[in-house]
């Protein structure tokens, strides 16, 4: 077993590499052209885009209702795997809230790039009524980006105690930082069991809150008459989704920072095989979803919901609807259910496939609902019969995922991704590579 | 020792906050009862006035309770645009019989609004129920439900329900989200993608409303970001003229008057609304939402126009002629 020293050593947060410069200036580049593409939007208002009166939504919901799903993952992982005391969680907990937090801001950015007039956000809470389904986001969206936020913040103290004493001396500037974190943490008894209620406190709450969450994100569908949204399945079928999307997500970013940062004697197999079970059983709870959502109603389809699901199944949406549905769902089921298919090379493939699935899926939610109203689409020009994000709307949705990923590597880079405490504390709890072997 | 005295601050917090609560508790007990006992013990003196109320009830009250209050001398000003014209029920119902087509309506309303998009805001559909039934021509307006999708979801009360039925548009405190839009299911609503460019029409907007900007007067000026949608004309009903669709259409298609007076005109001639209904089996599209909307439809039955008449001015993809828009 290694010693304290060498634990710090290992899980202390590093400056980047050459790698790490050139991935934060690509991010950096993609999110400078996002900029000058929204304001050259904000001018010439959303004609830049490829929305129309039919397809009055696009991209930028599907992509906000990604964000929000992937958000779910730290109330997953994090709070329910610790209220049923999984073990296997203190290497992962710390990644998934960050994948958690920095989302979720996401989310709240992203929905306002879609408002054609953000120049008067304020009116939101000015005239506020609480029967809309976007005053609930307006309530619940902070208030999930406060849980996440206190969710990363509360377990950080005891690192950010040791990160000050470890950069004394070699970085006065980044220890004076630390030590301004970690709010005087000594690591006593009392501080100990006031952190203990305060983690336990918030990781209760943010269950029910993130449930929530992902539940007003389906009444903003299932609240229209909309052929296709109009579903009492929406809720259920969208907790579901999110949890298949952020552990996705998790497990893609789990690879990555295992790999760069080399923690592969914290993060091992042992873990890999508990996160490709937990995808598999997400996946196969939303697969159960999915067969509500668009099997049965085959049996009642109003003529409405039989043209709209032959375009899905069949139609102009067949080849995203299936690849969201075999390359984001069905397909990692099946590989994760071998031995062989729960290693981190594979995972990280797999990982890729169920996030991208999951974003596309999102845009199959949204896109062909609009443009399937119940009375025909007649006297407006034969483009806006059909929707495909024009190159304004790649290039800001493009920059809100790079802005993501940029918080999520900003993070790792100041902030241990392994809990360098825990570990210490736990190291004899769960067993490591050598004790896998047989 | 100072986790001692720190539990020690923490009790004393605790005790005196809830002291605190029980004394603001226990005062507002006391006031109370002390101003029950005061209202009853100069209960039995007083003179009682019979008056009536509006309902015709006979109803006695204490004489020194009752004031006199000033008359609105100007009923005008007491006209609030978010509640609309007092004691008005407007409805329209649409003959399906008699429309061949003609668009008249669709270029009035483009032209009355200064409709510059592509998307007007009447619609005539080229509509077949089933394959073996015949083909009509259904001019579309906004339904002016009276249980709207697009208020309900509408988070800043920009779009509302006033009590004569209209459903009108808060253009200038509209968020642009887009949700009423979603909600509708008659996709009504339509949208200002860019800057409107409605071109000379300030100066027209001077001239024809002098109460200036208000939602009645939705699309006078369009404001990009914002939707647009019928307005059933709210500035020609105060002028106690009818709807300009009602107007333009040559074949009397469009009837429109007040639900309360039980009477709707094309212009021509006027109706009985619950005969009419009842005679020619009025219905609404997409009733079984349960949205109610205001416009009835008459079914295309005995009809006195040829469907084929209307066919040479079916544009599938064109309800706004910008041709002769400079």
């Amino acid at each position: 077993m290694k010693n304290h020293q060498g634990l710090l050593e290992d899980l202390a947060p590093r400056k980047f590499g050459k790698r790490g410069k050139i991935w934060t200036g690509i991010l950096l580049i993609f999110i400078a052209a996002g900029i000058v593409a929204y304001i050259d939007q904000l001018i010439k208002g959303q004609v830049v885009t490829n929305m129309r009166d039919y397809a009055l939504w696009g991209i930028y919901i599907s992509n906000f209702v990604f964000f929000v799903a992937t958000s779910f993952v730290g109330s997953v992982t994090v709070a329910v795997l610790r209220l049923t005391k999984n073990k296997w969680r203190t290497p992962l907990v710390r990644i998934a809230e960050i994948i958690s937090l920095a989302s979720i801001i996401m989310a709240g950015i992203t929905i306002v790039l879609d408002m054609a007039r953000p120049d008067r956000l304020l009116n939101l809470f000015l005239y506020a009524r609480l029967q809309s389904p976007i005053t609930w986001d307006v309530i619940i969206i902070p208030t999930y980006i406060a849980l996440s936020f206190l969710l990363l913040y509360f377990p950080l103290l005891p690192d950010f105690a040791l990160l000050k004493n470890y950069h004394k001396g070699k970085n006065s500037t980044l220890s004076k930082w630390y030590g301004r974190l970690s709010l005087k943490w000594t690591g006593s008894k009392a501080q100990k069991a006031l952190q203990e209620k305060s983690i336990r406190l918030v990781a209760f709450i943010i269950i029910p809150v993130g449930i929530l969450l992902q539940t007003i994100d389906a009444w903003l569908f299932s609240t229209t008459y909309r052929v296709g949204w109009d579903s009492t399945n929406m809720g259920a079928y969208f907790i579901s989704g999110a949890f298949v999307a952020g552990l996705g997500a998790l497990i893609t970013v789990v690879c990555i920072v295992r790999k760069v940062r080399k923690l592969e004697s914290y993060i091992t197999e042992y873990h890999f095989d508990k996160l490709a079970k937990f995808l598999v059983l997400a996946c196969l709870t939303y697969l159960y979803f999915n067969v509500n959502e668009y099997l049965i109603p085959i049996f009642t389809a109003t003529v409405e919901e039989e043209i709209h699901l032959n375009a899905l199944v069949f139609g102009e949406y067949s080849l995203l609807f299936w690849f969201s549905q075999i390359v984001g769902l069905i397909l990692p089921i099946i590989i994760l259910i071998f031995e062989a298919g729960r290693r981190p090379g594979p995972m990280l493939v797999v990982g890729f496939m169920v996030v991208i699935g999951s974003w596309w899926k999102r845009y199959i939610i949204v896109t062909p609902t609009l443009l399937s109203p119940f009375l025909p689409i007649e006297g407006v020009p034969e483009s806006w019969q059909s929707y495909f994000p024009s190159l304004h709307e790649w290039i800001i949705t493009v920059a809100t995922l790079a802005m993501a990923l940029l918080i999520i590597t900003l993070l790792i880079r100041y902030l241990p991704a392994v809990p360098i405490q825990r570990t210490a504390d736990e190291k004899v709890m769960y067993p490591t590579e050598k004790d896998l072997e047989p | 020792m100072r986790d001692n005295s720190l539990k020690a601050r923490r009790n004393f917090l605790g005790k005196g906050f809830k002291i605190g609560l029980v004394t603001i508790l226990g005062g507002i007990g006391l006031s109370k009862i002390a101003s029950r006992l005061n209202a009853n013990s100069n209960k039995s003196e007083e003179y009682k006035m019979d008056l009536m109320t509006t309902d015709g009830v006979i109803i006695q009250v204490n004489a020194s309770e009752v004031q006199e209050i000033e008359q609105p001398t100007n009923p005008d000003i007491k006209y609030n645009v978010r509640e609309g014209i007092p004691n008005r029920k407007f409805v329209m119902v649409i003959d399906l019989a008699k429309c061949k087509n003609a668009l008249n309506c669709v270029e009035s309303c483009n032209k009355h609004h200064f409709v510059t998009g592509d998307n007007a805001w009447i619609k005539v559909h080229k509509m077949q129920d089933s394959k073996d039934s015949a083909p009509y021509w259904m001019p579309r307006t906004c339904m002016h439900c009276d249980k709207p999708a697009c208020v309900t979801v509408c988070p800043v009360d920009a779009t509302f329900k006033r009590r004569d039925g209209l459903v009108l548009i808060d253009n200038e405190r509209c968020i642009g989200c887009r949700f009423c839009m979603a909600a509708c299911p008659y996709s009504i609503r339509v949208f200002n993608w860019s800057d409107p460019e409605q071109g000379e029409m300030s100066e027209v907007m001077m001239h024809a409303v002098p109460e200036g900007l208000h939602p009645e007067y939705a699309g006078m000026p369009s404001i990009k970001g914002t939707p647009d949608k019928c307005d059933f004309c709210p500035h020609t009903i105060r002028k106690g003229e009818l709807p300009h669709c009602v107007k333009a259409c040559p074949n009397g298609v469009f009837y429109f008057g007040d639900q309360y007076e039980d009477t709707v005109t094309n212009g021509e001639e006027t109706l009985r609304l619950g005969k009419l209904l009842e005679d020619k089996a009025g219905y609404r599209i997409l009733e079984e939402l349960g949205t109610e909307p205001r416009v009835y439809y008459l079914p295309p039955v005995n009809r006195l126009v040829d469907f084929e008449d209307g066919l040479e001015n079916y544009d599938k993809y064109q309800s706004v002629d910008k041709s002769d828009i400079e």
